[in-house]
Protein backbone atom coordinates (compact mmCIF):
# COMPACT_ATOMS: atom_id res chain seq x y z
CA UNK A 1 0.00 0.00 0.00
CA UNK A 2 1.36 3.25 -1.12
CA UNK A 3 1.04 5.15 2.33
CA UNK A 4 3.20 2.69 3.39
CA UNK A 5 6.22 4.58 1.84
CA UNK A 6 5.15 7.91 3.21
CA UNK A 7 6.15 9.51 6.59
CA UNK A 8 3.19 8.52 8.28
CA UNK A 9 3.44 6.49 10.33
CA UNK A 10 0.68 4.23 9.38
CA UNK A 11 1.45 0.26 9.40
CA UNK A 12 0.15 -2.76 7.09
CA UNK A 13 -3.30 -3.36 8.15
CA UNK A 14 -4.18 0.20 8.79
CA UNK A 15 -7.97 0.97 8.25
CA UNK A 16 -9.38 2.33 5.33
CA UNK A 17 -10.79 4.95 7.89
CA UNK A 18 -8.09 6.25 8.00
CA UNK A 19 -7.14 6.44 4.94
CA UNK A 20 -7.96 7.63 1.35
CA UNK A 21 -7.41 7.54 -2.01
CA UNK A 22 -6.37 10.38 -4.72
CA UNK A 23 -5.79 10.08 -9.06
CA UNK A 24 -2.91 11.57 -10.16
CA UNK A 25 -3.55 12.35 -14.00
CA UNK A 26 -0.54 11.84 -15.93
CA UNK A 27 -0.28 13.80 -19.86
CA UNK A 28 1.12 11.57 -22.64
CA UNK A 29 4.57 12.88 -22.68
CA UNK A 30 5.17 12.62 -19.07
CA UNK A 31 3.55 8.77 -19.17
CA UNK A 32 6.70 7.16 -20.34
CA UNK A 33 8.26 7.99 -16.27
CA UNK A 34 5.13 6.28 -14.62
CA UNK A 35 5.43 3.19 -16.32
CA UNK A 36 3.13 4.23 -19.20
CA UNK A 37 -0.21 4.81 -17.14
CA UNK A 38 -2.87 7.70 -17.91
CA UNK A 39 -3.72 7.46 -14.14
CA UNK A 40 -1.64 6.69 -11.22
CA UNK A 41 -3.74 6.10 -7.82
CA UNK A 42 -2.28 6.63 -4.41
CA UNK A 43 -3.35 5.78 -0.88
CA UNK A 44 -2.57 8.07 1.05
CA UNK A 45 -3.26 8.60 5.21
CA UNK A 46 -6.19 10.92 5.64
CA UNK A 47 -4.44 12.86 8.27
CA UNK A 48 -1.88 15.56 6.61
CA UNK A 49 -3.52 14.61 2.81
CA UNK A 50 -1.44 17.15 0.93
CA UNK A 51 -0.28 17.56 -2.34
CA UNK A 52 2.57 17.67 -1.36
CA UNK A 53 2.19 13.97 0.29
CA UNK A 54 1.10 12.84 -2.63
CA UNK A 55 3.78 14.42 -4.81
CA UNK A 56 5.95 11.84 -1.65
CA UNK A 57 4.00 8.94 -2.27
CA UNK A 58 4.64 9.59 -6.42
CA UNK A 59 8.33 10.11 -5.70
CA UNK A 60 8.37 6.72 -4.03
CA UNK A 61 6.80 5.12 -7.14
CA UNK A 62 7.88 6.86 -9.99
CA UNK A 63 10.80 9.02 -9.17
CA UNK A 64 11.37 10.23 -13.04
CA UNK A 65 7.86 11.46 -12.89
CA UNK A 66 8.15 13.26 -9.64
CA UNK A 67 11.35 14.82 -10.09
CA UNK A 68 9.94 16.48 -13.63
CA UNK A 69 6.62 17.65 -11.32
CA UNK A 70 9.03 19.94 -8.57
CA UNK A 71 12.94 19.88 -7.74
CA UNK A 72 15.41 18.40 -5.27
CA UNK A 73 13.82 21.49 -2.63
CA UNK A 74 9.99 20.28 -3.23
CA UNK A 75 9.27 23.29 -5.02
CA UNK A 76 6.92 23.04 -8.34
CA UNK A 77 8.53 23.63 -11.55
CA UNK A 78 7.48 26.99 -12.47
CA UNK A 79 5.83 25.55 -16.07
CA UNK A 80 4.10 22.50 -14.69
CA UNK A 81 0.21 23.09 -13.40
CA UNK A 82 -1.21 20.80 -11.10
CA UNK A 83 -4.99 21.02 -10.91
CA UNK A 84 -6.68 19.81 -8.07
CA UNK A 85 -10.47 19.20 -8.77
CA UNK A 86 -9.95 21.19 -11.38
CA UNK A 87 -8.26 24.34 -9.74
CA UNK A 88 -4.90 25.24 -10.62
CA UNK A 89 -3.06 24.25 -7.08
CA UNK A 90 -1.39 27.68 -7.03
CA UNK A 91 -5.09 29.07 -6.48
CA UNK A 92 -5.19 27.02 -3.52
CA UNK A 93 -2.21 26.76 -1.41
CA UNK A 94 0.33 24.89 -3.43
CA UNK A 95 1.78 22.18 -2.55
CA UNK A 96 0.15 22.38 0.55
CA UNK A 97 -3.39 21.92 -0.81
CA UNK A 98 -5.54 19.82 1.20
CA UNK A 99 -6.86 16.77 -0.74
CA UNK A 100 -9.86 15.15 -0.20
CA UNK A 101 -10.51 11.40 -0.55
CA UNK A 102 -11.21 10.72 -4.27
CA UNK A 103 -9.46 13.93 -5.17
CA UNK A 104 -8.17 14.32 -8.72
CA UNK A 105 -4.73 15.85 -9.43
CA UNK A 106 -4.65 16.79 -13.32
CA UNK A 107 -1.01 17.35 -14.64
CA UNK A 108 -0.70 19.64 -17.24
CA UNK A 109 1.96 21.43 -19.00
CA UNK A 110 2.05 25.42 -19.12
CA UNK A 111 2.01 26.13 -23.03
CA UNK A 112 4.93 28.29 -22.88
CA UNK A 113 7.92 29.18 -24.73
CA UNK A 114 8.45 29.71 -28.55
CA UNK B 1 40.17 3.80 -44.02
CA UNK B 2 39.69 7.17 -41.92
CA UNK B 3 38.86 7.34 -38.65
CA UNK B 4 34.95 8.05 -37.24
CA UNK B 5 35.01 11.83 -35.74
CA UNK B 6 31.97 12.55 -33.89
CA UNK B 7 30.62 16.19 -33.91
CA UNK B 8 27.93 16.98 -30.74
CA UNK B 9 26.30 19.69 -31.30
CA UNK B 10 23.88 21.12 -28.48
CA UNK B 11 20.83 23.60 -28.98
CA UNK B 12 18.35 25.45 -27.48
CA UNK B 13 15.45 22.77 -28.92
CA UNK B 14 17.35 19.68 -28.75
CA UNK B 15 20.33 17.61 -29.97
CA UNK B 16 21.71 16.96 -33.53
CA UNK B 17 24.79 14.62 -34.04
CA UNK B 18 26.87 15.00 -37.31
CA UNK B 19 29.58 12.37 -38.14
CA UNK B 20 32.38 12.12 -40.40
CA UNK B 21 34.05 8.86 -41.83
CA UNK B 22 35.94 10.52 -44.64
CA UNK B 23 38.64 12.72 -42.96
CA UNK B 24 35.85 14.91 -42.09
CA UNK B 25 35.27 16.00 -45.64
CA UNK B 26 31.41 15.08 -45.27
CA UNK B 27 29.46 15.07 -42.26
CA UNK B 28 26.16 13.60 -42.09
CA UNK B 29 23.86 14.95 -39.74
CA UNK B 30 20.36 13.53 -37.49
CA UNK B 31 18.58 15.14 -34.98
CA UNK B 32 16.62 16.35 -33.14
CA UNK B 33 17.46 14.39 -30.15
CA UNK B 34 15.73 15.42 -27.10
CA UNK B 35 13.67 17.49 -28.99
CA UNK B 36 12.25 20.92 -27.46
CA UNK B 37 14.92 20.33 -24.59
CA UNK B 38 17.84 22.85 -23.95
CA UNK B 39 21.14 20.81 -24.83
CA UNK B 40 23.38 22.84 -22.86
CA UNK B 41 26.77 21.01 -21.77
CA UNK B 42 27.61 17.90 -23.70
CA UNK B 43 31.33 15.70 -23.54
CA UNK B 44 32.13 12.70 -25.45
CA UNK B 45 34.22 10.16 -22.71
CA UNK B 46 36.63 8.12 -25.06
CA UNK B 47 38.02 6.73 -22.20
CA UNK B 48 36.34 3.63 -21.68
CA UNK B 49 35.74 0.24 -23.80
CA UNK B 50 32.78 2.42 -25.87
CA UNK B 51 32.60 6.02 -26.77
CA UNK B 52 30.10 7.10 -23.93
CA UNK B 53 27.83 10.47 -25.17
CA UNK B 54 27.08 12.63 -21.90
CA UNK B 55 24.77 15.58 -22.72
CA UNK B 56 22.99 18.28 -19.85
CA UNK B 57 19.48 18.93 -20.87
CA UNK B 58 17.25 21.62 -19.54
CA UNK B 59 13.67 21.33 -20.18
CA UNK B 60 11.68 24.60 -19.77
CA UNK B 61 8.69 22.46 -17.85
CA UNK B 62 10.70 19.36 -16.34
CA UNK B 63 14.10 20.67 -15.61
CA UNK B 64 17.41 19.75 -15.76
CA UNK B 65 18.90 15.99 -16.50
CA UNK B 66 21.88 14.33 -17.65
CA UNK B 67 21.50 11.92 -20.60
CA UNK B 68 23.77 9.07 -21.40
CA UNK B 69 24.12 7.40 -24.65
CA UNK B 70 26.59 4.20 -25.43
CA UNK B 71 25.69 3.69 -29.10
CA UNK B 72 26.75 6.75 -30.47
CA UNK B 73 23.28 8.72 -30.11
CA UNK B 74 20.96 5.54 -30.95
CA UNK B 75 19.76 5.22 -27.12
CA UNK B 76 19.38 7.39 -24.68
CA UNK B 77 19.56 6.32 -20.81
CA UNK B 78 18.22 8.90 -18.38
CA UNK B 79 18.44 7.59 -14.35
CA UNK B 80 14.79 7.42 -12.73
CA UNK B 81 16.10 9.30 -9.97
CA UNK B 82 17.51 12.58 -10.47
CA UNK B 83 21.46 12.08 -11.78
CA UNK B 84 22.24 15.99 -10.14
CA UNK B 85 20.71 17.48 -7.35
CA UNK B 86 21.61 19.84 -4.58
CA UNK B 87 21.95 17.90 -0.72
CA UNK B 88 18.83 18.61 1.16
CA UNK B 89 20.17 21.39 3.48
CA UNK B 90 21.68 23.45 0.81
CA UNK B 91 18.76 24.91 0.26
CA UNK B 92 19.74 25.05 -3.29
CA UNK B 93 18.02 23.39 -6.43
CA UNK B 94 20.04 22.68 -9.67
CA UNK B 95 18.77 25.18 -12.89
CA UNK B 96 20.83 23.98 -15.59
CA UNK B 97 24.34 21.80 -16.53
CA UNK B 98 26.38 23.82 -17.78
CA UNK B 99 29.51 21.48 -18.41
CA UNK B 100 30.22 18.26 -18.30
CA UNK B 101 33.93 17.23 -18.07
CA UNK B 102 35.24 13.15 -17.88
CA UNK B 103 38.16 13.20 -15.71
CA UNK B 104 41.78 12.23 -15.76
CA UNK B 105 42.58 9.17 -17.10
CA UNK B 106 43.44 7.13 -14.20
CA UNK B 107 40.17 7.63 -13.18
CA UNK B 108 38.16 6.54 -15.59
CA UNK B 109 34.70 6.87 -14.05
CA UNK B 110 35.23 10.14 -12.91
CA UNK B 111 32.69 12.58 -14.64
CA UNK B 112 33.11 16.46 -13.63
CA UNK B 113 29.34 18.35 -13.52
CA UNK B 114 29.72 22.15 -13.39
CA UNK B 115 26.36 23.73 -12.58
CA UNK B 116 23.62 26.64 -12.18
CA UNK B 117 23.87 27.71 -9.41
CA UNK B 118 27.34 27.97 -9.03
CA UNK B 119 28.58 24.57 -7.76
CA UNK B 120 31.03 21.28 -8.96
CA UNK B 121 29.58 17.70 -8.83
CA UNK B 122 31.60 14.73 -9.30
CA UNK B 123 30.57 11.36 -10.38
CA UNK B 124 31.95 8.27 -9.37
CA UNK B 125 30.37 5.94 -11.85
CA UNK B 126 30.55 7.49 -15.48
CA UNK B 127 28.01 10.40 -15.36
CA UNK B 128 24.97 8.62 -13.96
CA UNK B 129 25.05 10.18 -10.64
CA UNK B 130 26.57 13.08 -8.97
CA UNK B 131 27.76 13.97 -5.75
CA UNK B 132 27.99 17.31 -4.65
CA UNK B 133 31.81 18.67 -4.12
CA UNK B 134 31.16 20.13 -0.42
CA UNK B 135 34.43 21.79 -0.54
CA UNK B 136 33.74 24.15 -3.11
CA UNK B 137 29.88 25.00 -1.94
CA UNK B 138 31.49 25.63 1.49
CA UNK B 139 34.08 28.25 0.22
CA UNK B 140 33.51 31.80 2.06
CA UNK B 141 33.33 33.64 -1.43
CA UNK B 142 30.82 31.62 -2.61
CA UNK B 143 27.74 34.17 -1.03
CA UNK B 144 29.56 37.07 -3.17
CA UNK B 145 29.55 35.02 -6.78
CA UNK B 146 27.37 36.97 -8.43
CA UNK B 147 25.63 35.72 -11.76
CA UNK B 148 26.69 36.87 -15.07
CA UNK B 149 23.98 38.05 -17.71
CA UNK B 150 23.55 33.89 -18.27
CA UNK B 151 23.27 32.88 -14.53
CA UNK B 152 25.57 32.18 -12.14
CA UNK B 153 27.24 28.82 -13.05
CA UNK B 154 30.48 26.71 -12.86
CA UNK B 155 31.06 26.73 -16.43
CA UNK B 156 34.77 25.36 -17.01
CA UNK B 157 35.76 22.14 -15.05
CA UNK B 158 39.65 21.31 -15.89
CA UNK B 159 40.95 17.76 -14.22
CA UNK B 160 44.39 18.09 -14.69
CA UNK B 161 45.57 14.95 -16.76
CA UNK B 162 47.94 13.84 -14.78
CA UNK B 163 47.43 14.91 -10.74
CA UNK B 164 43.92 13.78 -10.39
CA UNK B 165 43.93 15.90 -6.95
CA UNK B 166 44.55 19.10 -9.36
CA UNK B 167 41.26 20.56 -10.72
CA UNK B 168 40.95 24.09 -12.22
CA UNK B 169 37.23 25.32 -12.30
CA UNK B 170 36.00 28.91 -13.86
CA UNK B 171 32.58 30.65 -13.03
CA UNK B 172 30.85 33.29 -13.99
CA UNK B 173 31.16 35.83 -12.20
CA UNK B 174 33.59 34.51 -9.62
CA UNK B 175 36.46 33.84 -11.82
CA UNK B 176 39.19 30.96 -11.36
CA UNK B 177 39.10 28.84 -8.65
CA UNK B 178 41.67 25.55 -8.45
CA UNK B 179 42.13 22.22 -5.90
CA UNK B 180 45.28 20.49 -5.07
CA UNK B 181 43.59 18.17 -2.84
CA UNK B 182 41.07 16.49 -4.87
CA UNK B 183 38.11 19.42 -4.04
CA UNK B 184 38.54 19.28 0.13
CA UNK B 185 40.06 23.21 -0.24
CA UNK B 186 39.94 25.94 -3.24
CA UNK B 187 41.74 28.91 -3.77
CA UNK B 188 40.91 32.29 -6.07
CA UNK B 189 43.73 31.87 -9.17
CA UNK B 190 42.47 35.65 -10.97
CA UNK B 191 46.33 37.47 -10.38
CA UNK B 192 46.02 39.69 -13.24
CA UNK B 193 42.52 39.47 -14.72
CA UNK B 194 41.01 42.37 -14.73
CA UNK B 195 37.37 43.14 -13.56
CA UNK B 196 36.48 46.21 -15.32
CA UNK B 197 33.14 46.48 -13.85
CA UNK B 198 34.06 46.69 -10.08
CA UNK B 199 35.85 49.46 -8.43
CA UNK B 200 38.74 47.40 -7.59
CA UNK B 201 39.84 46.53 -11.55
CA UNK B 202 41.80 43.39 -9.69
CA UNK B 203 39.93 41.59 -7.12
CA UNK B 204 40.98 38.67 -5.52
CA UNK B 205 37.51 37.25 -7.06
CA UNK B 206 34.60 38.07 -8.88
CA UNK B 207 36.15 38.55 -12.40
CA UNK B 208 33.26 37.22 -15.16
CA UNK B 209 36.03 34.55 -16.73
CA UNK B 210 33.94 33.17 -19.60
CA UNK B 211 36.19 30.35 -20.77
CA UNK B 212 39.88 28.66 -19.75
CA UNK B 213 41.25 26.37 -21.66
CA UNK B 214 44.21 24.32 -20.82
CA UNK B 215 46.52 22.29 -23.28
CA UNK B 216 46.80 18.56 -22.31
CA UNK B 217 50.38 18.41 -23.55
CA UNK B 218 51.09 20.88 -20.62
CA UNK B 219 48.35 21.48 -17.97
CA UNK B 220 49.94 24.49 -16.08
CA UNK B 221 49.35 26.62 -19.26
CA UNK B 222 45.61 27.86 -19.56
CA UNK B 223 44.31 30.51 -21.45
CA UNK B 224 41.38 32.81 -20.67
CA UNK B 225 38.94 34.55 -22.29
CA UNK B 226 37.48 37.21 -19.56
CA UNK B 227 34.32 39.66 -20.09
CA UNK B 228 37.00 42.11 -21.40
CA UNK B 229 40.41 40.44 -21.51
CA UNK B 230 42.20 37.49 -23.13
CA UNK B 231 44.86 36.10 -21.23
CA UNK B 232 47.32 33.10 -20.19
CA UNK B 233 48.83 31.62 -17.43
CA UNK B 234 52.34 29.89 -17.71
CA UNK B 235 51.91 28.54 -14.19
CA UNK B 236 49.20 26.88 -13.52
CA UNK B 237 46.55 29.79 -12.65
CA UNK B 238 49.32 31.73 -10.03
CA UNK B 239 49.10 34.25 -12.23
CA UNK B 240 47.92 35.42 -15.61
CA UNK B 241 49.17 37.77 -18.60
CA UNK B 242 47.40 39.73 -21.27
CA UNK B 243 47.32 38.29 -24.89
CA UNK B 244 44.91 40.25 -26.32
CA UNK B 245 47.05 42.48 -28.27
CA UNK B 246 46.77 41.77 -31.99
CA UNK B 247 42.89 40.80 -31.49
CA UNK B 248 39.95 42.93 -32.86
CA UNK B 249 38.23 42.68 -29.50
CA UNK B 250 39.12 41.57 -26.21
CA UNK B 251 35.64 40.31 -25.74
CA UNK B 252 34.43 37.18 -26.65
CA UNK B 253 33.19 33.99 -24.82
CA UNK B 254 34.88 30.87 -26.61
CA UNK B 255 38.62 29.77 -25.83
CA UNK B 256 40.10 26.54 -27.14
CA UNK B 257 43.28 24.78 -26.98
CA UNK B 258 44.56 22.80 -29.74
CA UNK B 259 44.89 19.18 -28.29
CA UNK B 260 48.36 18.37 -28.66
CA UNK B 261 50.17 21.74 -29.99
CA UNK B 262 50.79 23.84 -26.32
CA UNK B 263 50.96 27.16 -28.18
CA UNK B 264 48.26 26.98 -30.33
CA UNK B 265 44.64 28.46 -28.98
CA UNK B 266 41.39 29.57 -31.41
CA UNK B 267 39.23 31.96 -30.41
CA UNK B 268 35.99 34.20 -31.73
CA UNK B 269 35.88 37.92 -30.64
CA UNK B 270 33.12 39.82 -30.28
CA UNK B 271 33.24 43.88 -30.81
CA UNK B 272 32.42 44.28 -27.15
CA UNK B 273 29.71 43.16 -23.99
CA UNK B 274 27.57 46.18 -25.59
CA UNK B 275 27.56 44.98 -29.10
CA UNK B 276 27.67 41.22 -29.22
CA UNK B 277 28.66 40.66 -32.90
CA UNK B 278 31.89 39.98 -34.64
CA UNK B 279 33.75 43.06 -35.33
CA UNK B 280 31.65 44.23 -38.86
CA UNK B 281 29.87 41.54 -38.59
CA UNK B 282 32.36 39.28 -40.55
CA UNK B 283 32.77 35.51 -39.07
CA UNK B 284 36.55 35.35 -37.98
CA UNK B 285 38.21 32.55 -36.33
CA UNK B 286 41.66 34.07 -34.53
CA UNK B 287 44.38 31.67 -33.69
CA UNK B 288 47.51 32.08 -32.68
CA UNK B 289 50.26 29.60 -32.75
CA UNK B 290 52.57 31.31 -30.31
CA UNK B 291 50.62 31.09 -27.09
CA UNK B 292 48.80 34.63 -27.62
CA UNK B 293 51.58 36.50 -28.59
CA UNK B 294 50.58 37.12 -32.07
CA UNK B 295 46.64 36.33 -33.59
CA UNK B 296 46.08 35.82 -37.19
CA UNK B 297 41.86 35.69 -38.61
CA UNK B 298 41.36 32.52 -40.19
CA UNK B 299 38.57 32.96 -42.66
CA UNK B 300 38.69 30.65 -45.61
CA UNK B 301 35.17 28.93 -46.22
CA UNK B 302 33.30 31.47 -43.75
CA UNK B 303 30.80 34.05 -44.32
CA UNK B 304 32.66 37.34 -45.06
CA UNK B 305 29.42 39.68 -44.24
CA UNK B 306 26.22 39.65 -42.65
CA UNK B 307 26.99 37.43 -39.73
CA UNK B 308 25.55 39.11 -36.88
CA UNK B 309 25.51 36.63 -34.46
CA UNK B 310 27.78 35.36 -31.65
CA UNK B 311 29.73 32.10 -30.47
CA UNK B 312 28.64 31.10 -27.12
CA UNK B 313 31.44 29.64 -24.69
CA UNK B 314 30.69 26.44 -25.14
CA UNK B 315 30.21 26.03 -28.73
CA UNK B 316 33.58 26.15 -29.60
CA UNK B 317 35.76 23.25 -29.68
CA UNK B 318 38.45 20.61 -31.21
CA UNK B 319 38.45 16.99 -32.06
CA UNK B 320 41.47 14.89 -31.01
CA UNK B 321 42.34 14.03 -34.52
CA UNK B 322 45.51 14.48 -36.28
CA UNK B 323 45.48 16.56 -37.61
CA UNK B 324 43.16 18.50 -34.98
CA UNK B 325 39.85 19.98 -36.12
CA UNK B 326 38.28 22.23 -35.03
CA UNK B 327 34.39 23.49 -34.94
CA UNK B 328 31.91 26.14 -33.77
CA UNK B 329 28.67 26.91 -33.99
CA UNK B 330 26.58 30.21 -34.02
CA UNK B 331 23.24 31.22 -32.24
CA UNK B 332 21.86 31.58 -35.54
CA UNK B 333 22.67 27.57 -36.02
CA UNK B 334 25.20 27.56 -38.22
CA UNK B 335 28.22 24.95 -37.20
CA UNK B 336 31.28 25.36 -39.28
CA UNK B 337 33.87 22.24 -39.26
CA UNK B 338 38.06 22.69 -39.86
CA UNK B 339 39.82 20.14 -40.77
CA UNK B 340 42.91 21.28 -41.04
CA UNK B 341 43.18 22.92 -37.41
CA UNK B 342 41.78 25.97 -38.63
CA UNK B 343 43.55 26.36 -41.88
CA UNK B 344 40.04 26.39 -43.92
CA UNK B 345 36.24 26.01 -42.90
CA UNK B 346 33.22 24.02 -44.30
CA UNK B 347 29.47 23.82 -43.23
CA UNK B 348 28.32 21.16 -41.50
CA UNK B 349 25.12 22.42 -40.79
CA UNK B 350 22.29 25.52 -40.88
CA UNK B 351 19.08 26.34 -39.93
CA UNK B 352 19.37 24.73 -36.27
CA UNK B 353 18.48 26.79 -33.07
CA UNK B 354 20.50 28.75 -31.08
CA UNK B 355 24.20 26.61 -30.53
CA UNK B 356 24.76 26.09 -27.07
CA UNK B 357 27.38 23.55 -26.91
CA UNK B 358 29.63 21.70 -29.24
CA UNK B 359 32.15 18.77 -28.48
CA UNK B 360 34.09 16.47 -31.02
CA UNK B 361 36.45 13.32 -31.30
CA UNK B 362 37.37 10.42 -32.79
CA UNK B 363 35.07 7.34 -32.23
Amino acid sequence: MDFLRTSGGLRSGSTRGSAMRVTVLVPGVLRQHAGGAREVELDLPAAGATLAAALDVVAARHPALERRLRDERGALRRYVNLFVDGEECRRLAGADTTLRDGAEIQVIPSIAGG
Amino acid sequence: MAATVLLVIGTRKGLWLARSRDGRASWEVTGPHHPMVEVYSAAIDTRGPVPRVLVGLSSEWFGPNVAISDDLGASWREPATAPIAFPTGTGAALRRVWQITPGPTDEPDVVYAGVEPSALFRSADGGRGFELVQGLWDHPHRPDWQPGYGGQAIHTVLPDPVDHRRITVAMSSGGVYRTFDGGENWSAANRGIKAGYLPDPYPEFGQCVHKVASCPARPARLYAQNHGGVYRSDDGADSWVSIADGLPSDFGFAMVAHPSRRDVIYTFPLKADSERFPPDGRCRVYRSEDAGASWEARTAGLPDEGFWTAVLRDSMCSDDADPAGVYFGSRTGEVYASRDEGESWAQVAAHLPDVTCVRAAVV
